[in-house]
């Protein structure tokens, strides 16, 4: 072995010479170069906070652009009935600046079994309940938030979230709400209701929550 | 100072004088094909330096050891500066000498160790001047990305976002894509860190979520629900040319390149519980991989050597696993979860810990042997290794 590695060595040596010395030598007098960056720049490790824009809170937000829907695909009606793969699509309405109300259908949490994203026959009930009080309301929307316990990862979780979201979407319109009128999110595991780290606060965690979305006045 | 100069041409002799011979290079390699660590003794350097130094060389597979035991020895200082030297104790050669302008003396220890590096394993990136990024907590539902060294010194905030950010990803290695709230839904944005300008590339109903840039930096994959649950969809890195690749009434998640960009690995729930399977990145059918021994798989990363595919398995805890990346018998490494691989193909950072209670840690995929990173804020997750 001792052969392989100083032959290993020798040729690295070499080639590094070859390639760098003479480079070395003609741009820098006093200093040695940190490997990696060509003389003159400044290494990035020397600036003090150069990922970081100077006022990232309002200019940040400057920055961002205008809603931009254009690629989504174009709203079609829907067959509640679709049983193909996929799904029922999401509508293409930009809601994210409509007002939020947590509180009405906060008693019609939808709770889900342990990595499943089918609506359980016993919270059929509430989806009914809500889709009956929703058709009340003139000019809403219904957001429904898709959450998880802590048992599963990040990013599959939050796939999960979204699968839960939409399975309660589908119930909803079953019942016949208008399939454009429902947005989903998911949270993945990012905000359980209950903190803890049994089967109580997990069974409480696996949820579907209706967020009533209203225009901005 | 004009030493110094001096000092990085004194390798010249060495390369001259004995005649090489025709050795076929030959790398000792352990049952999984790992190349054996190349032993080393490290002496000369104090506090930081030394730690900085040998962690390096660890994490490249390089490791100090007992002098006797010693195939190369690495010498130096760190009185105002790095200065280090690599003698063959065997031959009895001085192979290498350099001195470090760095900023830091932490800086110079990096950049020495990925000179020896680069001279003992020639062929594998070095990894001691690399950065990662990864989620950093706050508190329930605030987090920002962070970028910091591959070791998680010198972290630094890229987002302020007063939000939740997810899975942060590298397109080569000044550009990330996120996952970001600050919208109200999430949306994945491209982010520049040299000039923090930063563009919403998939904003479409439901979810954007999961980034992962190809290697050659040119393609998106992700996971969008618009069209009615979360599926597999590439586009161009400005989010153009969108195509959606899985058509499942199921979550898919969790999408990684291979590194030649043909292929896809990511996680679906086809048959009920997740699992990894691969597709060609231009579509097609996708074929499950078999990761025998982990009977629930999620979050795969492809090794850039294009070997191995690290993900984390599910049997009551979360454990890092790797399998070779046409499938088979799963290996299993440290108990953890959201494994990334370092540009070596020998490291990984992964997370561990509770929820929202997370730290950071680097595991040395042939040894085992576990390492944790310096936390920001309350938890830390999502490492995302910059290759």
């Amino acid at each position: 072995m001792k052969r392989t590695y100083s032959l290993v060595v020798l040729l690295a040596v070499g080639m590094m010479l070859a390639l760098g010395g003479t480079g070395c030598k003609k741009k820098l007098q006093n200093t040695t170069p940190l490997p990696g960056y060509r003389a003159g720049e400044v290494p990035a490790s020397e600036t003090p906070s150069p990922i970081i824009p100077a006022n990232p809170g309002r200019d940040t937000a400057a920055r961002l652009p205008p809603p931009d829907l254009g690629t989504a695909t174009p709203v079609t009606p829907i067959n509640p009935d679709t049983t193909g793969t996929g799904g029922i699509p999401l509508g293409n309405t930009d809601r994210s600046t409509w007002n939020e109300d947590h509180d009405t259908f906060k008693a019609e949490v939808i709770y889900f079994d342990f990595d499943k994203s089918n609506v359980r026959p016993d919270q059929v009930g509430k989806i009914k309940a809500v889709a009956e009080r929703f058709r009340t309301m003139a000019a809403k929307a219904l957001r429904i938030d898709g959450h998880c316990d802590e048992r599963g990862t990040e990013e599959y979780n939050r796939a999960l979230g979204e699968r839960r979201a939409l399975a309660v979407r589908e119930a909803l319109i079953k019942e016949g709400i208008a399939a454009d009128l429902i947005d989903t999110r998911t949270y993945g595991e990012e905000r359980p209701a209950e903190p803890g780290h049994n089967e109580a606060a997990w069974s409480k965690n696996r949820r579907g929550e209706f967020i009533l979305l209203s225009p901005p006045k | 100072m004009m030493a110094l100069g001096a000092l990085a041409l004194m390798v010249s002799p060495v390369a001259s004088g004995a005649q090489p011979e025709r050795i076929p290079l030959v790398r000792e390699t352990d049952s999984l094909g790992f190349t054996k660590p190349i032993p080393v003794h490290v002496s000369g350097f104090s506090g930081e330096v030394d730690g900085v130094l040998k962690q390096d060389l660890f994490f490249m597979g390089i490791q100090h050891g007992a002098l006797e035991e010693a195939k190369f020895l690495i010498k130096g200082s760190n009185a105002g500066r790095v200065e280090g030297h690599l003698y063959d104790k065997i031959n009895n050669q001085h192979l290498f000498g350099r001195a470090y302008a760095a900023a830091t003396l932490r800086a110079g220890a990096h950049a020495f160790a990925d000179d020896i590096a680069r001279l003992l394993i020639p062929g594998v990136p070095p990894i001691a001047q690399t950065k990662m990024a990864f989620k950093a907590e706050a508190g329930i539902g605030k987090s920002e990305v962070y970028i910091a060294d591959y070791d998680g010194a010198n972290a630094q905030r890229a987002t302020q976002d007063g939000s939740i950010v997810a899975q942060p990803a590298w397109a080569g290695r000044s550009m990330l894509f996120y996952t970001s709230y600050r919208l109200g839904p999430p949306v994945i944005f491209s982010h520049h860190l040299t000039t923090g300008s930063r563009v919403a590339v998939a904003r479409h109903p439901g979810a954007n979520i999961s980034p992962a840039v190809s290697p050659d930096a040119t393609k998106l994959a992700m996971i969008l629900s618009k069209n009615g649950s979360p599926d597999l969809y590439v586009s161009e890195l400005n989010g153009s040319n969108l195509k959606q690749l899985t058509f499942t009434r199921t979550d898919e998640s969790s999408p990684c390149w291979s590194p030649d960009g043909r292929n896809i690995c990511y996680v679906s729930s086809e048959r009920g519980t997740p699992a990894l399977y691969v597709i060609s990145a231009s579509g097609g059918s996708a074929r499950r991989l078999a990761t025998i021994g982990a009977p629930r798989a999620t979050e795969p990363d492809w090794s850039p050597d294009g070997r191995w595919i690290a993900f984390t398995s599910q049997t009551g805890g979360f454990q890092i696993c790797i399998v070779p990346a046409e499938g088979g018998n799963v290996v299993v490494l440290a108990e953890g979860e959201d494994p990334s691989w370092a540009p070596n193909s020998r490291a990984l950072l992964f997370c561990r810990g509770r929820d929202h209670a997370k730290r950071l840690s680097l595991l040395d995929v042939p040894s085992r042997q576990v390492k944790d990173v310096a936390r920001v804020l309350e938890s830390n997750s999502q490492p995302s290794w910059a290759k």
